[in-house]
């Protein structure tokens, strides 16, 4: 297993920072949806890319990369915005998000650099991420298989089938991060399918489950460093998470799934990022 | 038909290292071969075929070729979308094996019965769409699909189907294979009813009706090249084919004389009814059934000629 690697809290935080910012002004600039759904899994995506995932910007397809598979492929413009910042495409890039003939379309697409596979539908990213870990295994390589899923990819059938024959055939070189901010498109998770007790389910199922605050980079960056959880078991994060955070009127808000931020919104939210520091 | 892909996959997968077969719990009494030789790259899913699907494409995009393999409908229509998001629109190298294409499965009812595949597989991106029509045809295939990068549907049948080519073939997606010739009518098929249509056409030439007959085995990429010389040189197109009357081979057909203009010929089209196949029977019976038995293709065959070409 590759060597576990850390950074700066402070580090993290401004990586972060810049995810939402990119987010809030692509979205604003291409009058699109799910920001909140974006600012929920910034922090996480600092932590993978700023230090645990293997991968070169300059070599997107370096053969011994670590695959991550964003599942819920319509927040797909954080991934945009940390590629960007990691120098895997320039960063002018994201001023064409949603736009006519523009390089990056609004759910997550594998013809930009950096990007494993196209998702956007959902329950696609887990099956997908368990075939990558089985070849992965059958090769006797050592590269790792990540997946970010929703709360919403957990209400699919075919996400609970993945889960089920990953646990059987011991697939410790994959790990399962969720952004687990309990608002899905029509309403709270508690109102619409209930998940709790939902590491204890993963735990029946055979999956090695940590249980983190997906805000704090220290918990995040710990828990990724530790995968796999137990050897012989594919490993399952369950990321506690705020939808919109980092804007206050979209946190835990149903609404920050859809429209977009007008002009004086967006210099608030902004101003709230900045502030924040 | 079953076995000849079996066997056929067994020995190419002997010398070819990339090929997994990801299974969804069904092949009983043929995967044994492959599982035993290959422990390693052979894994059944249980029964779920999204997460067949899914894992394949996973594999798959990792250099290697994934074969999944059902019965009918379970590895196409339960999973429709990963293959139009996952392997089509990745280009992946994924094989989408149906055992028992069209009314294979007889008396076991419409669950088992395949009959919109073609229409609704054709109509994805980069998917190459093939039903072989017997034997030759089905082993030649699985060499053809292996060789061929990029996720390839494959209707395959279930039985012992009866020859249909006489003699050894040239066989290569996209390129149309000549049973027989003759210059009266043409007479299109694919799949394992092209028996029926030899029968009828042998017939046929009995009563002095010289028909060409034409395995269309790829349904994508279509040969237009063949339709539109058939057409040209004999001025009267039939297509038979074991499938809904929507958008099928016929339908692929019928877009290939369109977009060349209608040619001013003779058509016709024989599928089974637009409607739910509920009578119990064999595949024979219920071909006889609805339509599509020897003595309907002989008589479409006549009625087409006596047809007037223009509308």
């Amino acid at each position: 297993m590759p060597k576990p690697r850390t950074n700066t809290p402070v580090a993290y935080r401004d990586l972060a920072k810049a995810i939402r910012c990119h987010c809030l002004q692509m979205t604003h600039r291409g009058k699109s949806g799910h920001v909140g759904s974006m600012l929920s899994m910034a922090d996480l995506l600092a932590v993978l890319y700023a230090s645990v995932l293997k991968v070169d910007p300059a070599d997107p397809k370096w053969p011994e990369r670590d695959r991550f598979i964003l599942s819920k492929g319509h927040g797909g413009a954080a991934v945009y915005a940390v590629l960007a910042e990691r120098g895997f495409f320039p960063k002018d890039w994201l001023n064409t998000y949603y736009l006519d003939n523009g390089k990056l379309s609004g759910h997550i697409s594998h013809h930009v650099p950096g990007v494993e596979f196209s998702t956007g539908s959902l329950g696609h990213g887990l099956p997908v991420a368990v075939g990558m870990a089985l070849a992965a295994r059958q090769a006797g390589k050592k590269h790792r298989v990540f997946c970010l899923l929703s709360d919403g990819d957990c209400n699919e059938g075919s996400t609970w089938e993945a889960i089920a024959f990953a646990a059987q055939h011991h697939f410790d070189n994959l790990t399962v991060i969720v952004d687990y901010n309990r608002v899905q498109a029509l309403g709270k998770m508690e109102d619409v399918i209930e998940m709790e007790p939902f590491a204890r389910k993963l735990e029946d199922f055979r999956w090695a489950v940590q249980e983190i605050d997906g805000h704090d980079y220290v918990q995040i960056e710990t828990a990724l460093n530790q995968v796999p959880f137990v050897s012989g078991k594919p490993s399952w994060l369950l990321a506690r998470t705020i939808k919109g955070k980092g804007v206050s009127w979209m946190e835990n808000t149903v609404a920050s799934h859809y429209g977009a931020v007008n002009d004086e919104q967006l210099a608030k939210a902004l101003k709230e990022l900045e502030v924040a520091q | 038909m079953r076995k000849v892909f079996n066997t056929e996959l067994l020995s190419i997968a002997q010398r070819d290292k990339r090929i997994f077969m990801i299974l969804a719990d069904i092949g009983y009494g043929e995967i044994e071969p492959f599982a035993q030789a290959f422990p390693d790259r052979y894994f059944n899913c249980g029964v779920a075929e999204q997460a067949m699907t899914g894992i394949a494409c996973g594999v798959a995009m990792e250099g290697n070729i994934a074969i999944t393999y059902s019965i009918a409908n379970f590895p196409t229509l339960r999973c429709l979308e990963q293959i139009r998001n996952d392997v089509c629109y990745h280009n992946a190298n994924v094989k989408i094996v149906i055992i028992g294409g069209g009314m294979a499965y007889g008396p076991l009812g419409i669950s088992h019965h395949s009959t919109e595949d073609l229409a609704i597989m054709r109509a994805l991106p980069n998917l190459v769409v093939v039903a072989p029509c017997d034997f030759a045809e089905a082993q030649a295939a699985v060499h053809a699909m292996i060789a061929h990068e990029g996720p390839v549907y494959y209707r395959c049948g279930y039985k012992k189907e009866p020859p249909v080519h006489d003699g050894p073939i040239d066989f290569r997606f996209g390129k149309a294979l000549t049973v027989r010739d003759g210059r009266d009518a043409t007479i299109i098929f694919t799949g394992t009813i092209g028996y029926n249509c030899k029968l009828a056409a042998e017939q046929l030439a009995a009563d002095g009706v010289q028909c060409r007959l034409i395995s269309l085995h790829t349904v994508k990429p279509i040969d237009k090249d063949a339709i539109l010389r058939s057409a040209r040189e004999t001025g009267a197109i039939i297509t038979v084919e074991e499938h809904n009357a929507m958008g099928g081979m016929g339908g692929a057909v019928a877009e290939v004389l369109m977009d060349a203009g209608g040619l001013g010929i003779r058509t016709r089209r024989l599928t089974l009814p637009d409607v739910n196949v509920c009578k119990v029977g064999s595949q024979d019976w219920l071909r006889e059934q609805y339509g599509l038995g020897v003595r309907h293709i002989v008589q479409a065959v006549k009625d087409t000629l006596a047809s007037s070409p223009a509308m």
